[in-house]
Protein backbone atom coordinates (compact mmCIF):
# COMPACT_ATOMS: atom_id res chain seq x y z
CA UNK A 1 0.00 0.00 0.00
CA UNK A 2 2.93 2.44 0.90
CA UNK A 3 5.48 3.06 -1.92
CA UNK A 4 9.26 2.73 -0.76
CA UNK A 5 9.65 6.21 -0.63
CA UNK A 6 6.80 6.92 1.66
CA UNK A 7 7.99 4.13 4.05
CA UNK A 8 11.55 5.91 4.05
CA UNK A 9 10.39 8.89 4.85
CA UNK A 10 8.71 7.44 8.10
CA UNK A 11 11.62 5.09 9.27
CA UNK A 12 14.53 7.20 8.54
CA UNK A 13 14.13 9.66 11.04
CA UNK A 14 13.38 6.94 13.60
CA UNK A 15 17.30 5.87 13.50
CA UNK A 16 19.47 6.69 10.73
CA UNK A 17 18.35 10.64 10.19
CA UNK A 18 17.15 11.36 13.54
CA UNK A 19 16.44 15.04 14.10
CA UNK A 20 17.72 15.02 16.58
CA UNK A 21 21.42 12.79 17.32
CA UNK A 22 22.44 13.02 13.39
CA UNK A 23 21.02 16.04 12.50
CA UNK A 24 21.43 17.89 15.85
CA UNK A 25 17.87 20.08 15.15
CA UNK A 26 16.03 20.49 17.87
CA UNK A 27 17.95 20.54 20.70
CA UNK A 28 17.29 23.32 23.16
CA UNK A 29 13.45 21.52 24.01
CA UNK A 30 15.40 18.39 23.57
CA UNK A 31 17.33 19.28 26.79
CA UNK A 32 15.35 21.22 28.77
CA UNK A 33 12.51 19.53 29.17
CA UNK A 34 13.94 16.05 30.53
CA UNK A 35 14.32 16.36 33.94
CA UNK A 36 10.89 14.42 34.51
CA UNK A 37 9.42 11.56 31.51
CA UNK A 38 5.69 13.00 31.81
CA UNK A 39 6.95 16.57 30.30
CA UNK A 40 9.39 15.27 28.12
CA UNK A 41 6.07 12.74 26.85
CA UNK A 42 3.88 15.42 26.26
CA UNK A 43 7.07 17.64 24.75
CA UNK A 44 7.49 14.44 22.11
CA UNK A 45 3.55 13.99 21.53
CA UNK A 46 2.98 17.90 21.06
CA UNK A 47 6.07 18.35 18.47
CA UNK A 48 5.19 15.25 16.84
CA UNK A 49 1.55 16.78 15.95
CA UNK A 50 2.46 20.16 14.77
CA UNK A 51 4.94 18.70 12.60
CA UNK A 52 2.89 16.11 11.04
CA UNK A 53 0.27 19.06 10.40
CA UNK A 54 2.38 21.87 9.74
CA UNK A 55 4.15 19.53 7.49
CA UNK A 56 0.93 18.53 5.35
CA UNK A 57 -0.48 22.33 5.23
CA UNK A 58 2.31 23.40 4.13
CA UNK A 59 2.45 20.75 1.42
CA UNK A 60 -1.47 21.56 0.65
CA UNK A 61 -0.85 25.23 -0.70
CA UNK A 62 3.29 24.56 -1.41
CA UNK A 63 2.47 25.96 -5.03
CA UNK A 64 0.50 28.87 -4.14
CA UNK A 65 3.43 30.49 -1.62
CA UNK A 66 5.59 32.58 -3.37
CA UNK A 67 9.40 31.76 -3.03
CA UNK A 68 10.30 35.24 -1.16
CA UNK A 69 8.09 34.89 1.86
CA UNK A 70 8.11 31.44 2.32
CA UNK A 71 10.12 31.33 5.78
CA UNK A 72 7.09 33.92 6.87
CA UNK A 73 4.16 31.67 5.42
CA UNK A 74 6.23 28.80 7.28
CA UNK A 75 6.43 30.67 10.49
CA UNK A 76 2.84 31.96 10.60
CA UNK A 77 1.09 28.00 9.66
CA UNK A 78 3.70 26.94 12.45
CA UNK A 79 2.61 29.97 15.18
CA UNK A 80 -0.99 28.64 14.91
CA UNK A 81 -0.52 25.13 15.83
CA UNK A 82 1.14 25.91 18.47
CA UNK A 83 -1.17 28.44 19.87
CA UNK A 84 -3.43 25.64 19.28
CA UNK A 85 -1.92 23.47 20.88
CA UNK A 86 -0.74 25.01 23.79
CA UNK A 87 -4.03 26.72 24.50
CA UNK A 88 -5.18 23.03 24.44
CA UNK A 89 -2.50 21.97 26.94
CA UNK A 90 -3.24 24.86 29.37
CA UNK A 91 -7.21 23.68 29.48
CA UNK A 92 -6.87 20.15 29.82
CA UNK A 93 -3.01 19.78 31.38
CA UNK A 94 -2.62 22.69 33.62
CA UNK A 95 0.45 21.54 35.69
CA UNK A 96 2.36 19.83 32.51
CA UNK A 97 1.99 23.31 30.74
CA UNK A 98 3.43 25.00 33.49
CA UNK A 99 6.21 22.56 33.61
CA UNK A 100 7.05 22.94 29.74
CA UNK A 101 6.81 27.15 30.17
CA UNK A 102 8.21 29.26 27.40
CA UNK A 103 9.35 25.57 25.70
CA UNK A 104 5.97 25.03 24.86
CA UNK A 105 6.28 28.71 22.72
CA UNK A 106 9.72 27.64 21.86
CA UNK A 107 8.54 24.69 19.24
CA UNK A 108 7.80 27.07 16.57
CA UNK A 109 11.22 28.34 16.25
CA UNK A 110 12.23 24.34 17.00
CA UNK A 111 14.77 23.95 14.01
CA UNK A 112 12.93 20.17 13.08
CA UNK A 113 10.15 22.18 12.17
CA UNK A 114 11.58 24.57 9.81
CA UNK A 115 14.09 22.06 8.67
CA UNK A 116 11.17 19.15 7.49
CA UNK A 117 9.36 22.20 5.71
CA UNK A 118 11.66 23.40 3.86
CA UNK A 119 13.73 20.31 3.07
CA UNK A 120 10.44 18.05 2.67
CA UNK A 121 7.08 19.82 2.52
CA UNK A 122 8.05 21.87 0.23
CA UNK A 123 8.68 19.35 -3.02
CA UNK A 124 6.66 17.00 -1.82
CA UNK A 125 3.10 15.18 -1.69
CA UNK A 126 0.29 15.34 1.53
CA UNK A 127 1.00 11.49 2.12
CA UNK A 128 4.53 11.57 1.98
CA UNK A 129 4.78 14.83 3.97
CA UNK A 130 2.58 13.61 6.91
CA UNK A 131 4.23 10.55 6.83
CA UNK A 132 7.59 12.42 7.22
CA UNK A 133 6.16 14.68 9.98
CA UNK A 134 5.23 12.00 11.69
CA UNK A 135 8.51 10.14 11.34
CA UNK A 136 10.53 12.93 12.46
CA UNK A 137 8.07 13.91 15.23
CA UNK A 138 8.46 10.31 16.75
CA UNK A 139 12.46 10.29 16.05
CA UNK A 140 12.50 13.49 18.43
CA UNK A 141 10.32 12.24 21.17
CA UNK A 142 12.52 9.11 21.63
CA UNK A 143 15.47 10.66 22.39
CA UNK A 144 13.59 12.82 24.83
CA UNK A 145 11.96 9.60 26.36
CA UNK A 146 15.27 7.99 26.99
CA UNK A 147 16.81 10.92 28.35
CA UNK A 148 14.23 11.90 30.58
CA UNK A 149 13.88 8.33 31.48
CA UNK A 150 17.92 8.09 32.35
CA UNK A 151 17.56 11.60 34.44
CA UNK A 152 14.29 11.19 36.66
CA UNK A 153 15.31 7.44 37.44
CA UNK A 154 18.89 8.63 38.68
CA UNK A 155 18.24 11.71 39.88
CA UNK A 156 14.79 11.66 41.58
CA UNK A 157 14.74 7.76 41.69
CA UNK A 158 10.91 7.86 40.13
CA UNK A 159 9.65 6.99 36.78
CA UNK A 160 6.13 9.17 35.88
CA UNK A 161 6.06 10.00 39.50
CA UNK A 162 6.18 7.07 40.79
CA UNK A 163 8.95 6.22 43.24
CA UNK A 164 10.84 3.17 42.00
CA UNK A 165 13.76 2.72 44.36
CA UNK A 166 12.65 1.46 47.42
CA UNK A 167 12.39 3.98 50.50
CA UNK A 168 14.25 1.77 52.81
CA UNK A 169 17.48 1.68 50.36
CA UNK A 170 18.06 5.47 51.40
CA UNK A 171 20.70 6.38 53.62
CA UNK A 172 17.70 8.67 55.39
CA UNK A 173 16.57 5.04 56.10
CA UNK A 174 19.74 3.32 56.77
CA UNK A 175 20.06 1.81 53.42
CA UNK A 176 23.29 2.77 51.30
CA UNK A 177 21.62 4.75 48.43
CA UNK A 178 21.30 8.51 47.50
CA UNK A 179 19.98 10.40 44.47
CA UNK A 180 22.36 11.38 42.09
CA UNK A 181 21.51 15.18 42.29
CA UNK A 182 23.53 16.10 39.25
CA UNK A 183 21.18 14.20 36.70
CA UNK A 184 18.91 17.38 37.46
CA UNK A 185 20.88 19.67 36.33
CA UNK A 186 21.04 21.37 33.35
CA UNK A 187 24.87 20.24 32.60
CA UNK A 188 23.58 16.32 32.74
CA UNK A 189 21.13 16.88 29.83
CA UNK A 190 23.95 17.58 27.66
CA UNK A 191 26.36 15.31 28.66
CA UNK A 192 23.47 12.32 28.41
CA UNK A 193 22.51 13.19 24.66
CA UNK A 194 26.10 13.46 23.88
CA UNK A 195 26.39 10.06 25.07
CA UNK A 196 23.27 8.47 23.25
CA UNK A 197 25.01 10.15 20.41
CA UNK A 198 28.22 8.33 20.68
CA UNK A 199 26.50 4.90 21.08
CA UNK A 200 24.18 5.51 18.30
CA UNK A 201 27.46 6.34 16.06
CA UNK A 202 29.13 3.15 17.40
CA UNK A 203 25.82 1.08 16.62
CA UNK A 204 25.14 2.33 13.22
CA UNK A 205 28.96 1.70 12.53
CA UNK A 206 28.58 -1.68 12.85
CA UNK A 207 25.64 -1.80 10.63
CA UNK A 208 27.79 -0.57 7.53
CA UNK B 1 18.51 52.07 37.42
CA UNK B 2 20.05 49.31 40.12
CA UNK B 3 17.18 46.91 39.62
CA UNK B 4 18.23 47.55 35.37
CA UNK B 5 22.01 46.51 35.97
CA UNK B 6 21.48 43.73 38.13
CA UNK B 7 19.04 42.59 35.43
CA UNK B 8 21.84 42.56 32.68
CA UNK B 9 24.63 41.05 34.66
CA UNK B 10 21.87 38.03 35.87
CA UNK B 11 20.82 37.88 32.51
CA UNK B 12 24.59 37.17 31.60
CA UNK B 13 25.73 34.70 33.74
CA UNK B 14 23.30 33.16 36.37
CA UNK B 15 20.27 33.02 33.25
CA UNK B 16 22.64 32.80 30.64
CA UNK B 17 20.37 31.54 27.43
CA UNK B 18 22.77 28.78 26.73
CA UNK B 19 24.24 27.17 30.22
CA UNK B 20 20.66 27.46 32.10
CA UNK B 21 17.66 27.46 29.32
CA UNK B 22 19.90 25.77 26.25
CA UNK B 23 18.38 28.31 23.89
CA UNK B 24 19.26 28.68 20.63
CA UNK B 25 21.66 25.60 20.47
CA UNK B 26 20.91 24.74 16.85
CA UNK B 27 23.05 27.59 15.32
CA UNK B 28 25.26 27.59 18.46
CA UNK B 29 26.60 23.94 17.75
CA UNK B 30 26.78 24.21 14.09
CA UNK B 31 28.48 27.56 13.81
CA UNK B 32 31.23 27.60 16.52
CA UNK B 33 33.67 25.31 14.41
CA UNK B 34 36.14 28.89 14.53
CA UNK B 35 36.24 32.15 16.90
CA UNK B 36 35.77 34.27 14.10
CA UNK B 37 32.25 33.53 12.50
CA UNK B 38 31.49 32.71 16.35
CA UNK B 39 31.88 36.45 16.87
CA UNK B 40 29.92 37.73 13.73
CA UNK B 41 27.19 35.81 14.41
CA UNK B 42 27.15 36.81 17.95
CA UNK B 43 27.05 40.23 17.37
CA UNK B 44 24.08 39.80 15.19
CA UNK B 45 22.14 37.60 17.88
CA UNK B 46 23.07 40.78 20.54
CA UNK B 47 21.68 43.15 18.12
CA UNK B 48 18.21 41.39 17.24
CA UNK B 49 17.48 40.70 20.51
CA UNK B 50 18.41 44.42 21.53
CA UNK B 51 15.83 45.70 18.99
CA UNK B 52 12.88 43.18 19.07
CA UNK B 53 12.43 41.97 22.62
CA UNK B 54 11.65 46.20 23.70
CA UNK B 55 9.29 45.99 20.70
CA UNK B 56 7.96 43.05 21.72
CA UNK B 57 7.64 44.16 25.71
CA UNK B 58 5.67 48.03 24.30
CA UNK B 59 3.49 45.40 22.25
CA UNK B 60 2.60 42.80 25.59
CA UNK B 61 2.02 45.77 28.04
CA UNK B 62 0.11 48.11 25.35
CA UNK B 63 -1.80 46.30 22.93
CA UNK B 64 -2.07 42.44 23.81
CA UNK B 65 -2.83 42.90 27.29
CA UNK B 66 -5.17 45.82 27.47
CA UNK B 67 -7.20 44.17 25.01
CA UNK B 68 -6.70 40.16 26.61
CA UNK B 69 -5.42 39.30 23.43
CA UNK B 70 -2.52 37.36 25.21
CA UNK B 71 -3.37 34.08 23.06
CA UNK B 72 -2.21 35.85 19.93
CA UNK B 73 1.31 36.55 21.52
CA UNK B 74 3.22 33.88 19.69
CA UNK B 75 2.04 34.80 16.05
CA UNK B 76 2.68 38.68 17.07
CA UNK B 77 6.16 37.75 18.38
CA UNK B 78 7.44 35.87 15.99
CA UNK B 79 6.00 38.21 13.21
CA UNK B 80 7.83 41.05 14.61
CA UNK B 81 11.19 38.48 14.64
CA UNK B 82 10.86 38.01 11.33
CA UNK B 83 9.73 41.36 10.14
CA UNK B 84 13.16 43.19 12.02
CA UNK B 85 15.20 40.34 11.03
CA UNK B 86 14.24 41.29 7.49
CA UNK B 87 14.46 44.74 8.06
CA UNK B 88 17.77 44.73 9.54
CA UNK B 89 18.98 42.83 7.08
CA UNK B 90 18.16 45.17 4.68
CA UNK B 91 19.54 48.59 6.67
CA UNK B 92 22.89 46.59 7.47
CA UNK B 93 23.20 45.77 3.75
CA UNK B 94 22.76 49.55 2.68
CA UNK B 95 24.74 51.36 5.00
CA UNK B 96 27.14 48.47 5.87
CA UNK B 97 28.16 46.28 3.00
CA UNK B 98 31.43 44.80 4.83
CA UNK B 99 29.30 44.28 8.03
CA UNK B 100 26.56 42.83 5.82
CA UNK B 101 29.70 40.94 4.02
CA UNK B 102 30.65 39.04 7.40
CA UNK B 103 27.06 38.66 8.90
CA UNK B 104 25.81 37.32 5.32
CA UNK B 105 24.21 34.05 5.65
CA UNK B 106 23.39 34.59 9.84
CA UNK B 107 20.96 37.17 9.51
CA UNK B 108 18.15 35.52 8.01
CA UNK B 109 19.08 32.41 10.60
CA UNK B 110 18.13 34.32 13.09
CA UNK B 111 14.63 34.75 12.43
CA UNK B 112 14.53 31.11 13.91
CA UNK B 113 16.71 31.49 16.82
CA UNK B 114 15.15 30.09 19.62
CA UNK B 115 16.92 32.82 21.72
CA UNK B 116 15.21 35.65 20.37
CA UNK B 117 11.84 34.17 20.63
CA UNK B 118 12.56 32.84 24.19
CA UNK B 119 14.28 35.85 25.13
CA UNK B 120 10.61 37.31 24.16
CA UNK B 121 9.21 34.54 25.61
CA UNK B 122 10.66 35.06 28.97
CA UNK B 123 9.91 38.61 28.82
CA UNK B 124 6.17 38.04 28.31
CA UNK B 125 6.52 35.61 32.38
CA UNK B 126 8.55 38.43 33.76
CA UNK B 127 6.61 40.95 33.20
CA UNK B 128 3.71 39.30 35.62
CA UNK B 129 6.03 39.32 38.36
CA UNK B 130 6.24 41.57 41.30
CA UNK B 131 8.47 44.63 41.14
CA UNK B 132 10.98 43.07 44.41
CA UNK B 133 11.51 39.82 42.44
CA UNK B 134 15.22 39.96 40.75
CA UNK B 135 13.61 38.55 37.88
CA UNK B 136 11.12 41.30 37.07
CA UNK B 137 11.03 43.93 34.18
CA UNK B 138 8.82 46.83 35.11
CA UNK B 139 9.23 49.00 32.39
CA UNK B 140 11.65 49.67 29.15
CA UNK B 141 14.62 50.24 30.91
CA UNK B 142 14.40 46.59 32.11
CA UNK B 143 13.30 45.20 29.01
CA UNK B 144 16.37 46.90 27.33
CA UNK B 145 18.93 45.77 30.18
CA UNK B 146 18.03 41.90 29.69
CA UNK B 147 17.74 41.91 25.95
CA UNK B 148 21.50 43.68 25.87
CA UNK B 149 22.26 41.32 29.00
CA UNK B 150 20.97 37.74 27.38
CA UNK B 151 22.07 38.97 23.67
CA UNK B 152 25.39 39.06 25.16
CA UNK B 153 25.50 35.95 27.40
CA UNK B 154 24.66 34.26 24.23
CA UNK B 155 27.60 35.98 22.37
CA UNK B 156 29.64 34.89 25.31
CA UNK B 157 28.85 31.37 25.24
CA UNK B 158 29.05 30.91 21.68
CA UNK B 159 32.70 32.07 21.15
CA UNK B 160 34.05 30.34 24.43
CA UNK B 161 32.92 26.76 22.72
CA UNK B 162 34.53 28.39 19.51
CA UNK B 163 37.58 28.87 21.16
CA UNK B 164 37.81 25.74 23.07
CA UNK B 165 36.71 24.08 20.10
CA UNK B 166 39.33 25.07 17.49
CA UNK B 167 41.58 23.95 20.82
CA UNK B 168 40.15 20.55 20.95
CA UNK B 169 41.29 19.99 16.84
CA UNK B 170 44.34 18.89 18.08
CA UNK B 171 42.67 16.14 20.75
CA UNK B 172 42.87 12.33 20.60
CA UNK B 173 38.86 11.85 20.82
CA UNK B 174 37.39 8.34 20.16
CA UNK B 175 36.22 8.29 16.70
CA UNK B 176 32.52 7.54 17.16
CA UNK B 177 32.54 10.72 19.90
CA UNK B 178 34.10 13.00 17.42
CA UNK B 179 32.59 16.14 15.82
CA UNK B 180 29.16 16.94 17.42
CA UNK B 181 29.15 14.07 20.67
CA UNK B 182 32.38 15.76 22.26
CA UNK B 183 30.70 19.28 21.70
CA UNK B 184 27.93 18.10 23.92
CA UNK B 185 29.87 17.13 26.72
CA UNK B 186 32.30 20.01 26.71
CA UNK B 187 29.09 22.11 26.73
CA UNK B 188 27.47 20.34 29.13
CA UNK B 189 31.43 20.38 31.19
CA UNK B 190 30.85 24.22 30.71
CA UNK B 191 27.68 24.40 31.81
CA UNK B 192 28.61 22.67 34.95
CA UNK B 193 31.12 25.58 35.27
CA UNK B 194 28.63 28.38 34.47
CA UNK B 195 26.34 26.95 37.31
CA UNK B 196 29.08 28.25 40.04
CA UNK B 197 26.68 31.79 39.03
CA UNK B 198 23.48 30.79 40.04
CA UNK B 199 24.05 31.87 43.82
CA UNK B 200 25.49 35.55 42.27
CA UNK B 201 23.12 38.02 44.19
CA UNK B 202 23.78 41.43 43.53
Amino acid sequence: MLSKKTKEAFWGPLNINNPVVVQILGICSALAVTVQLKPALVMGISVTIIVALSNVVISLIRKSIPMRIRIIVQLVVVAALVTIVSEVLKAFAYDVAMQLSVYIGLIITNCILMGRLEAFAMTNNVGESLMDGLGNGFGYAWILVVVAFVRELLGSGKILGYQIIPDSWYIANGGLYENCGMMLMPAMALILVGCVIWIHRIANEEKK
Amino acid sequence: MEHAISLFVRSIFADNMIFAFFLGMCSYLAVSKDVKTAAGLGVAVVFVQTITLPINYLLQVHVLTPMGLGYLSFILFIAVIAAITQLVEMIVEKFSPSLYNSLGIFLPLIAVNCAIMGGSLFMQQRVLLDAENVKAIANLGDAFAFAVGSGLGWMLAIVALAGIREKMEYNDVPKPLQGIGITFITVGLMALAFMCFSGLNI
